[in-house]
């Protein structure tokens, strides 16, 4: 994250790659996933972190997050619907460098035997994907096999490569014909006129805690 | 096969506060089904609703018998009373030029999101409703995706095959 990167500015490069594997080291063995289960495969993870049989936290990678701010590897567990597809960019944009992706199951990786209008064919249309898990779904057994592949590829990488980037193409990114998932309801469109005329949206009757302690 | 005598005297009631009500009365499989024009569907709810008691509005479905067929879509009212726990269909037949329907949402409230969802799939357009927008498939897409002449895997641009 931020440390790292303007520390790794200021090195010469021979203290950069004794670095990397201290790093690496400490990634790899904390990999955080995001709570993100979109079908049956998210039993299968479910089973794989949470049960004493597969037991993911020998390997560090237990610590499901509920937000993607504070996730390392989001697992794109299931089909994803075009509906869904900018929300899932949505959470990957929203989780912060160093972040992975794994493709779990067929239809995450190339929408197995939904071939139509409504399932994207390949969640990596979407989000770069680092390993694909084959399997329908796949066993526990092949997760944490993935997730061991994805720590030796950790191991191979460099700090310089994993950076926060603010590029504006992961603002705008968009695939043909998924944004914006809808025309957006009433109150959005609300807001939107109230932010335009520069007026200040209230949705809440009472003021919070930092507000009234400016007005005061 | 079950008995349909007390549902087919809701049809006689019909017809008797409206001849023009009823086009086409079907009873099959222990289920009635009446043919009601589309004109008059929202008197007919409302009628059924009030005087005889069918307080729910248990689903609302189309179909579409293919492009090949002159009343291509059909909307499915399926009702439900629970007061005296009968249930009764009521269909409506519309051509693919003008496949247009009253709203029956001034009638049962939750006919609001199955109309929606009618449209969505079907493109059968419900006159008078409050907010016919689309509510399963994403508000961009092109085309109708229930219909019998879409695409299984949609069109370009849209399809990313």
């Amino acid at each position: 994250m931020g440390l790292e990167n303007t520390l790794f500015e200021s090195l010469p490069d021979i203290v950069t790659v004794n670095l990397d594997a201290l790093i690496n080291w400490s990634r790899k063995s904390s990999l955080w996933p995001a709570t993100f289960g979109l079908a049956c495969c998210a039993i299968e993870m479910m089973n794989t972190a949470a049960s004493s049989r597969n037991d993911l936290a020998r390997f560090g990678a237990e610590t499901f997050r509920a937000s993607p701010r504070q996730s390392d590897v989001m697992i794109v567990s299931g089909r994803v619907s075009r509906k869904m597809a900018p929300v899932l960019r949505r959470v990957y944009d929203q989780m912060p460098e160093p972040k992975w992706v794994i493709s779990m199951g067929a239809c995450a990786t190339s929408g197995g035997v939904f071939d139509n209008y409504a399932i994207v064919q390949g969640v990596d249309k979407i989000v770069p994907v680092d390993i694909y898990i084959p399997g329908c779904p796949p066993r526990p057994e092949m997760l944490v096999h993935a997730i061991m592949m994805l720590q030796d590829k950790i191991m191979k990488e460099s700090v310089k490569d994993r950076r926060d980037t603010f590029e504006p193409e992961s603002r705008v990114s968009m695939v043909p014909g998924t944004l914006p998932v809808t025309e957006g309801t009433a109150l959005e469109k609300e807001t939107e006129i109230e932010v335009s005329q520069n007026q200040v949206s209230r949705p809440y009757t009472i003021p919070s805690r930092h507000e009234r302690r400016k007005s005061s | 096969m079950a008995n349909t005598d007390a549902l087919l005297e809701f049809v006689e009631k019909l017809k008797s506060e409206n001849a023009s009500w009823v086009t086409d009365v079907k009873d099959a499989l222990g289920e009635v089904t009446v043919i009601v024009p589309g004109e008059s569907i929202n008197a007919v709810c409302e009628y059924l609703k009030t005087a005889q008691g069918f307080d729910l509005l248990a689903d609302i479905c189309g179909a579409d018998r293919g492009p090949e067929e002159d009343p291509r879509f059909e909307v499915n009212y399926h009702l439900f009373s629970t007061k005296h726990f009968n249930r009764l269909r009521l269909k409506v037949l519309l051509s693919e030029d003008k496949p247009n329907v009253r709203t029956v949402t001034n009638v049962w409230n939750t006919a609001n999101w199955h109309e929606r969802e009618t449209y969505d799939l079907f493109g059968v357009i419900f006159d008078g409703h409050p907010d016919l927008r689309r509510i399963l498939l994403p508000s961009d897409f092109d085309g109708h995706a229930l219909r019998k002449d879409y695409p299984l895997r949609g069109y370009e641009p849209y399809s990313m095959n």
